[in-house]
């Protein structure tokens, strides 16, 4: 007996919808073997985890404040993805869209208005997109591979970051930590009691706007032919460098947004350690949300919980906060492995007798 | 002693009994039978889906039928995949060469052959097959410098070396010139004599009715007939194929009354966009209103460089080589050239023409966006996209499951119908199209033939690009031959012959 894959006539619809939600089953169980090997129940542990941060009003907002990054660059991540533009580097433009939020807000320190609010907002988008650029036009131009360039832009802007904060622009009365002082402009908040600022109303919207240009729209059309059949997008005239371009300069002013938000909005300061690995976790986010834009809102919240979860996991049930990272790759592991089941079946076949 | 006893003192090399394939909810083999007696050139005869391709597989390995036997010298026989049917002698070569570009012709046959066989021998023994079966190869030529006569040589090769008993060629002539397919043939021949056999796949009737001694015709799957072809008529082949008489294209006029120029290429010349493609060379062609041109030759000759060039997928520098309508068209994109009126149909329909998994409806915004009122303000409407698609496939006919079904899931023909239907549907001043009836049946292949023609007679400029040449003397007025990139200058079809043809598909047309 042996288990084959046999490759499925057509995509299989309700596989589609299926995978994702099998995959995440099969985190929870993975999940519940590694507490019960930590000598926790697993089934508490799993409340703890995955259940408890929405039972209070607190913990429930926050996950808001978490997924919002995570969506902003997912989203854009997905376009990437859908066009077949290879962008893993949404960590560095979210660095460095967060430094040039961060700088603007420090040359601004002693006034405060409005304008100098959205002006951060857009220093971030820029500088977002700015880094992303790089690899993409190094791909169009010198045909380099954007999944190296970006990753590798990554470590610069981390670099980047830690000596801006770490000199010129550290807080004097910081206690020589690692941070800024506290900015004077902040992105306001809008949800009275909660740390959910107008970051996360942009998420919203980008969503909405993201799922009208992706199943509308001549431009949503034009990713999707280049992505799925380079050749016949050739063939319409669509232009492949030009989408490059393009997607990678969304999804690095989207994980800018981001970065400008968690540190202008969120944090109203910049402290090290920045970013966390977030803008990889984003990359689960997009995969797991099946690049879909309504998807990737509801896998954000998921993975925001992972989080909260994480935190309370280990104050409550003392176990490392490294376990939020083995479940993300896990989910990620397995969100990956199904889809598979998307174009094959599994089949048990019996041994055939050798031939003669 | 009975006639049954007879009978058998003949035992068949090989026999397929009752075989059936099934693929999903497709039954591509329902109960076919065949015998290949020793010594005999078998043809294997069907449309393009009618399940040849699915019977040789499992004869060869690749696939496992679902039920009935196969035999070899009349003892059963299991083969779980082609290592095995190589072991017991069979051989078999594909109609895609899988040889690699940059190494030469030793080294190609070496990578076939067990590891401790030294090169020099089977140098050696390239050289001795190849005279032994008027094979003319040069062992030590790099693959990519090889036409596609010569490269099949290599296969045809490679295949005898091991020595098979019987020798199975998937559409060997389909991508020759008829003289090269006349070498073949010669060399066919020796094969059976010397007692190895050979299962010969066509749909081409007059090569099967000349060189085969026995032929299967299936259709949908079903064994339909097994009869010598010899004694039939090429149009009772065709019956059997395809289970009633096709249509011949109606010329409306016979004369044709050529209108103004309306596309035009003026000394086109293009350098190589890498090693392995065809470089253009001062091709010049004037297509009128009202007549259908067409571009003959052996594929990989420059024909894909060619459309490309045609289409805007790639530009020249000097905007006036490329003329449409009289305006120069050469530095615009291809949706610029749909805006001057010209519309394209790619010879590859999947992921070229099409978008595999995308629907119709989307796949009629593919080429559509900026020239058939479906985009307005950037926004799609998807719901006239849809009603377009609808229009085009009841026009010629697309049979499809549901109404807007993804362009993969339709069959080749079907999936052809809409590609030429979209482009035709817009009535295009020039219409330029890339074998329009490549792997497509005959019922549909007279369609879009007949649709070809009236398109022409009603004033636009056709140029067809195709390898198939009873296609092109079915419909072309004029008929040029791309070789090595260059184009001969298109004559009157009616004073090209099939010979004449050939040598210059050949090459011998170029002292001039």
């Amino acid at each position: 007996m042996r288990i084959e894959l046999q490759r499925r006539a057509e995509r299989s619809r309700l596989m589609l919808v299926a995978s994702p939600l099998i995959a995440i089953a099969l985190t929870l169980v993975s999940a519940a073997i590694i507490f019960a090997l930590y000598g926790k129940a697993p089934v508490d542990a799993l409340y703890v985890y995955f259940i408890k941060p929405l039972t209070s009003q607190r913990t429930a907002l926050e996950l808001i404040v978490k997924a919002t990054p995570l969506i902003l660059m997912a989203i854009g991540l997905s376009l990437c993805y859908l066009s077949n533009n290879w962008n893993i580097g949404a960590e560095g433009q979210y660095i460095f869209g967060a430094m040039c939020a961060g700088g603007t807000a420090l040359l601004f320190q002693g006034t405060t208005s409005p304008f100098i609010v959205a002006l951060i907002i857009l220093a971030g988008m820029l500088g977002g997109a700015l880094w992303a650029l790089i690899p993409a036009l190094l791909k169009v131009k010198a045909n380099t591979n954007e999944i190296l360039t970006s990753l590798m832009l990554v470590y610069v802007a981390d670099k980047l970051m830690d000596y801006v904060i770490r000199g010129p622009w550290r807080d004097p009365k910081g206690l020589n930590f690692p941070l800024t002082a506290d900015f004077d402009n902040i992105i306001p908040v809008i949800v009275p009691h909660s740390r959910i600022h107008l970051g996360s109303a942009f998420a919203a919207l980008v969503v909405v706007i993201t799922a009208v240009l992706l199943w509308r729209s001549l431009k949503g059309f034009e990713i999707r032919v280049l992505g799925q059949a380079p050749r016949a997008g050739l063939f319409a005239g669509f232009s492949p460098a030009r989408m490059t371009i393009f997607v990678f300069m969304v999804s690095g002013a989207l994980a800018g947004l981001a970065g400008a938000g968690e540190a202008a909005g969120t944090l109203g300061q910049i402290s090290l350690p920045f970013a966390n690995g977030l803008g990889f976790t984003a990359i689960i986010v997009a995969f797991l949300g099946r690049l879909n834009p309504i998807g990737i809102l509801f896998a954000g919240l998921l993975l925001a919980l992972s989080y909260l979860g994480g935190e309370a996991a280990q104050i409550s049930l003392k176990v490392p906060i490294g376990i939020t990272k083995v479940i993300q790759g896990m989910l990620l592991f397995y969100v990956l492995a199904c889809d598979t089941l998307i174009l094959y079946r599994l089949r048990l076949v019996r041994a055939e007798p050798k031939a003669a | 002693m009975s006639s049954a006893a007879v009978q058998s003192d003949v035992v068949p090399l090989m026999e397929a009994r009752s075989i059936v394939k099934i693929f999903g909810t497709l039954r591509a083999n329902d109960g076919v039978d065949l015998k290949i007696m020793p010594h005999e050139i078998h043809a294997l005869l069907g449309e393009n889906g009618a399940g040849k391709s699915t019977l040789v597989k499992m004869l060869y390995g690749l696939l496992q039928p679902n039920e009935g036997e196969l035999y070899w010298q009349g003892q059963p026989l299991r083969l779980n995949g082609p290592a095995a049917a190589r072991a017991v002698g069979i051989g078999m070569v594909f109609q895609h060469f899988s040889l690699f570009e940059n190494l030469n012709v030793a080294e190609n046959v070496a990578l076939a052959m067990p590891a401790n066989v030294p090169l020099r021998t089977i140098t050696e023994k390239i050289a001795a097959v190849s005279a032994a079966y008027g094979l003319p190869l040069d062992p030590s030529r790099p693959v990519h410098t090889l036409s596609v006569g010569e490269r099949q040589r290599i296969e045809i090769v490679r295949c005898l070396m091991q020595d098979p008993k019987l020798i199975i060629l998937d559409e060997p002539t389909s991508v020759l010139t008829p003289q090269e397919a006349d070498q073949l043939f010669v060399t066919l021949e020796r094969i059976a004599a010397e007692g190895r056999s050979v299962l010969y796949i066509s749909h081409r009737l007059a090569e099967v009715k000349r060189i085969c001694h026995t032929a299967t015709v299936l259709r949908h799957g079903k064994l339909v007939a097994s009869c010598d072809p010899r004694k039939e008529t090429a149009a009772s082949l065709a019956r059997m194929m395809v289970g009633a008489d096709i249509k011949s294209v109606r010329h409306s006029a016979d004369e044709v009354r050529p209108g103004p120029v309306r596309f035009e290429l003026d000394h086109l010349s293009l350098p190589p966009a890498d090693l392995h493609a065809v470089a253009l060379k001062d091709v010049s062609l004037r297509v009128h209103g009202g007549e259908v041109v067409a571009i003959a030759g052996v594929a990989g000759n420059g024909q894909s460089e060619l459309f490309a060039a045609l289409s805007g997928e790639v530009t020249v520098s000097d905007s006036a080589v490329v003329r449409i309508d009289a305006k120069a068209a050469g530095m615009l994109g291809v949706t610029e050239r749909r805006k001057l009126g010209a519309a394209f149909v790619p010879e590859e329909r999947l992921g070229h023409a099409s978008a595999p998994r995308l629907a119709l409806s989307q796949n009629t915004l593919l080429t559509g966006h900026a020239t058939a009122g479906l985009v307005s303000w950037g926004l799609v409407n998807l719901g006239k996209a849809y009603e377009q698609a609808m229009t085009i496939s009841k026009a010629f006919d697309v049979r499809k499951g549901k109404p807007d079904p993804e362009a993969g899931s339709l069959s080749g023909g079907n999936l052809q119908k809409f590609v030429v239907g979209r482009e035709m549907l817009r009535e295009p001043g020039v219409l330029i199209v890339s074998q329009p009836t490549w792997g497509v049946d005959a019922g549909a292949s007279a369609t879009i033939r007949q649709a070809l023609v009236d398109l022409s007679r009603r004033g636009a400029a056709v140029l067809v690009i195709s390898q198939d040449l009873d296609e092109i003397f079915e419909i072309a007025d004029r008929i040029g031959v791309i070789h090595d990139g260059r184009l001969s200058e298109p004559e009157p079809a009616k004073a090209m012959t099939l010979e004449k043809i050939g040598l210059l598909m050949g090459g011998a047309g170029h002292a001039h």
